[in-house]
C-alpha cells in the first residue's frame, strides 16, 4: 500500500461551510444589482459599441493646438486654485475642531477613563457638526451655492472647503488618538499644558500620516473641483462639460491627461512632505 | 536633610484599585497606606516586582485617584481641586517612568526640553519647535549623564539605558519640587548605575527638592538613601533609617507571603524568586 495515499475522509472540513458562504453572499448580491438597475449587456450592444469606437477614435491624438493648450493652461491653474484655497478653508475649520473632540487630548478622560458629561455633550455636538458637513456631498453644496453667490469659482472654494472640512477633522481627531496614548498621558500627568501636550507628543508620531492624509484629501479636492466645474463652477471641469457635449473626444483626452498628470504630482508631493517633516 | 514639620507628600489610609482590565475587573493594589516624606527628603521603595511600587508613584505623582484614604501633595489634595489647579500641582511633580516613553521621531533635545513646558507658554512651546529655546540648559542636563553628545540626534537611535537617561535629563530641566523615579537604574550597568544615581541624589539635593525613587537594587538604596520603604503585596511592610533595615528583614520582603515558590500559583512571581535569591541585589539584572 502506498504511504502517502490519503486517509479514507481527506477532506477539507472547511468546504462545505465555504459553499454555504459563497451562495449566501451571491442570494443576497442578486437582488441588489436587480435593484441598482446595473445592466452591464449594454455594453455589448451593437449600437453602443459602434459610439464608442467613435469616440475613443476622436481621441487620438490628443488635442495640442496652442489655442486649446493655453485655455488648457488658465484652466487647470483655476482648478488647482480652487481646489487648494478650498482645503485651505477647509483645514482652517478642521484643525481647532479636530483638537476639541480628539479623546487623547481629554483631562477628564485620561485621569478616570471617563469624560465629564458637559465635556461629552460638547465633543458629541462638533461631532454632530463634522458629520451634517461631510455628509453633503460637494456637488450638492455647490448647487446650493450658486443659487447663493452665482456661478463661478466662489461657489466651487465654499462648497470644498464645507465638505472637506468635515472629513479632515474627524479623520485628523482620528489620527490623534491612535498615536500611541504614553507619550501625551505622560506630559499630561506631569502638569503640562493640553495645547503643549499635542505639539510635543501627538505631533510628532502622527506628523508623516497626518501630511500624507492632507495631500490625499487635496488630490481628492482636485478630482472635486473637477466635478463642480460641471454644475458652473469653473475650471478644467466647465472645460470637459463643453468638450463632452461637442463630442470633441481628442479634447477629453487632453484634459483626461491633465488630470493624470495632476494626481501624480499630488503622489510626489506627499512622498517629498513626508520625507522632509520626518527628520 | 529632613524637615518633617514641613510635609511634601503625605498619604492616609490609601487603598487604589488599578484602572480596568480588558474584562473590565479592577484590582486593588495598595492597602491602607499612610506615610509623610518632608520636603528635600530622600526616599527609595524597595519591594519585589508587582509589589505596587509604580502604583504607589503614581499616586504620589497625583496621576491615579484613589478609591479610599487621603493624598497631600504638597499641602494639596489633587483630588479636591479644579482640574486647572491639578495640572498647576503636576507640574511641582515630576514622575519619571522606568521607561520613559518619548515618541521615537522627536529628537533628544526637544524631548529633554519637554520638562520646561509646565512653565512655558504655548508660544513660547511652539516657537522651541522651530528654534530650540535655550539648548545649553538641555545640553548640560544630559552631560550630567554623560550623554551631551546626544543632543540632536533621534530619539529612536538611542539604546534602552539612553533612553531612560534622557528622561532623567527631562526631568533636570523640570521646575518640579517633588522628583518621583521610578526604576532609573533598570537598564545600566552596575557603574553607570551608582554614577546616575549619585546625580540623581545631588541635583534633587540641590534645589532642595525631595526625592522619591522606586529601585531594585537593595544594596544601593541602603547605601545611598537615608531612608527606605518596603513594600509587599500592596502594604507598607516597614518604613524606617535604612540604618535600621536588617538582612533579616530584606530576606523577608522578598521572599514575600508565599515561603515555598512552587506552591504559588503566580508563577510569573515563583520563577523571579530563585533568580533574585541568586544574585547579589546591587548586579544589573
Amino acid at each position: 500500500m502506498n504511504p502517502l495515499a490519503p486517509p479514507r475522509n481527506f477532506r477539507d472540513p472547511l468546504f462545505v461551510r465555504r459553499c454555504r458562504q459563497l451562495a449566501l453572499m451571491l442570494l443576497v448580491l442578486m437582488p441588489l444589482l436587480h435593484y441598482s438597475q446595473f445592466e452591464p449587456w449594454l455594453l455589448w450592444d451593437a449600437q453602443s459599441l459602434q459610439a464608442l469606437k467613435h469616440f475613443l477614435l476622436s481621441c487620438v491624438p490628443p488635442a495640442h493646438d496652442v489655442e486649446f493648450l493655453q485655455l488648457l493652461w488658465q484652466a487647470t491653474w483655476q482648478t488647482i486654485a480652487i481646489a487648494t484655497c478650498g482645503l485651505t478653508l477647509a483645514w482652517l475649520v478642521a484643525v481647532p475642531c479636530s483638537l476639541l473632540i480628539a479623546d487623547s487630548l481629554s483631562l477628564s478622560w485620561q485621569d478616570t477613563g471617563r469624560m465629564r458629561l458637559p465635556a461629552r455633550i460638547a465633543r458629541q455636538c462638533l461631532r454632530a457638526v463634522l458629520t451634517l458637513l461631510r455628509s453633503v456631498p460637494e456637488l450638492v453644496w455647490a448647487l446650493i451655492l450658486v443659487r447663493i453667490v452665482g456661478l463661478g469659482p466662489t461657489a466651487g472654494v465654499l462648497a470644498i472647503a464645507l465638505t472637506y472640512s468635515g472629513m479632515l477633522g474627524k479623520i485628523y481627531a482620528e489620527i490623534l488618538d491612535a498615536s500611541a496614548p504614553q507619550a501625551s498621558k505622560h506630559l499630561l500627568h506631569n502638569g503640562v499644558g493640553r495645547c503643549a501636550t499635542l505639539l510635543y507628543a501627538n505631533l510628532p508620531q502622527a506628523l508623516p500620516e497626518l501630511i500624507s492624509y492632507t495631500i490625499y484629501r487635496w488630490e481628492c479636492a482636485l478630482r472635486g473641483s473637477v466635478v463642480l466645474g460641471f454644475v458652473g463652477a469653473g475650471g478644467l471641469g466647465q472645460r470637459m462639460d463643453e468638450s463632452l457635449k461637442m463630442m470633441a473626444g481628442n479634447e477629453v483626452a487632453s484634459i483626461l491627461l491633465v488630470f493624470i498628470a495632476l494626481v501624480a504630482c499630488a503622489d510626489l508631493l506627499s512622498k517629498l512632505l513626508r520625507r522632509e517633516f520626518a527628520q | 536633610m529632613s524637615e518633617p514639620s514641613l510635609s511634601a507628600l503625605s498619604l492616609h489610609a490609601l487603598d487604589v484599585f488599578a484602572p480596568p482590565n480588558e474584562e473590565g475587573k479592577v484590582m486593588q493594589i495598595l492597602h491602607g497606606i499612610t506615610l509623610s516624606i518632608g520636603q528635600g527628603e530622600q526616599v527609595a521603595i524597595i519591594g519585589r516586582s508587582g509589589a505596587g511600587k509604580t502604583m504607589l508613584l503614581h499616586t504620589l505623582a497625583a496621576s491615579l485617584a484613589p478609591r479610599a484614604g487621603q493624598v497631600l501633595v504638597l499641602g494639596q489634595n489633587p483630588w479636591r481641586i479644579s482640574s486647572r489647579a491639578r495640572q498647576l500641582l503636576r507640574g511641582q511633580v515630576f514622575l519619571a517612568p522606568q521607561t520613559p516613553p518619548l515618541p521615537p521621531r522627536q529628537r533628544v533635545i526637544t524631548t529633554v526640553l519637554a520638562g520646561r513646558l509646565p512653565q512655558w507658554s504655548i508660544w513660547r512651546a511652539a516657537c522651541s519647535l522651530f528654534k530650540p529655546h535655550d539648548p545649553l540648559a538641555a545640553w548640560q542636563a544630559l552631560q550630567h549623564f554623560g550623554l551631551g553628545d546626544k543632543l540632536y540626534a533621534r530619539v529612536d537611535r538611542l539604546s534602552g539605558g539612553e533612553r531612560q537617561r534622557c528622561g532623567l535629563a527631562r526631568m533636570l530641566l523640570s521646575n518640579a519640587k517633588i522628583f518621583l523615579v521610578d526604576e532609573p537604574l533598570s537598564a545600566l550597568d552596575p557603574t553607570l548605575a551608582a554614577s546616575t544615581l549619585a546625580c540623581i541624589q545631588a541635583q534633587a539635593q540641590a534645589r532642595g527638592a525631595s526625592l522619591i525613587c522606586s529601585l531594585h537594587q537593595v544594596e544601593l538604596a541602603q547605601r545611598y538613601f537615608p531612608r527606605l520603604i518596603g513594600i509587599a503585596g500592596g502594604k507598607i511592610v516597614f518604613d524606617m533609617p535604612s540604618d535600621a533595615v536588617t538582612p533579616a528583614m530584606l530576606a523577608a520582603l522578598y521572599a514575600g507571603e508565599t515561603a515555598s515558590p512552587l506552591a504559588s500559583a503566580d508563577s510569573a512571581a515563583a520563577l523571579e524568586l530563585p533568580f533574585k535569591a541568586s544574585l547579589p541585589p546591587s548586579v544589573h539584572c
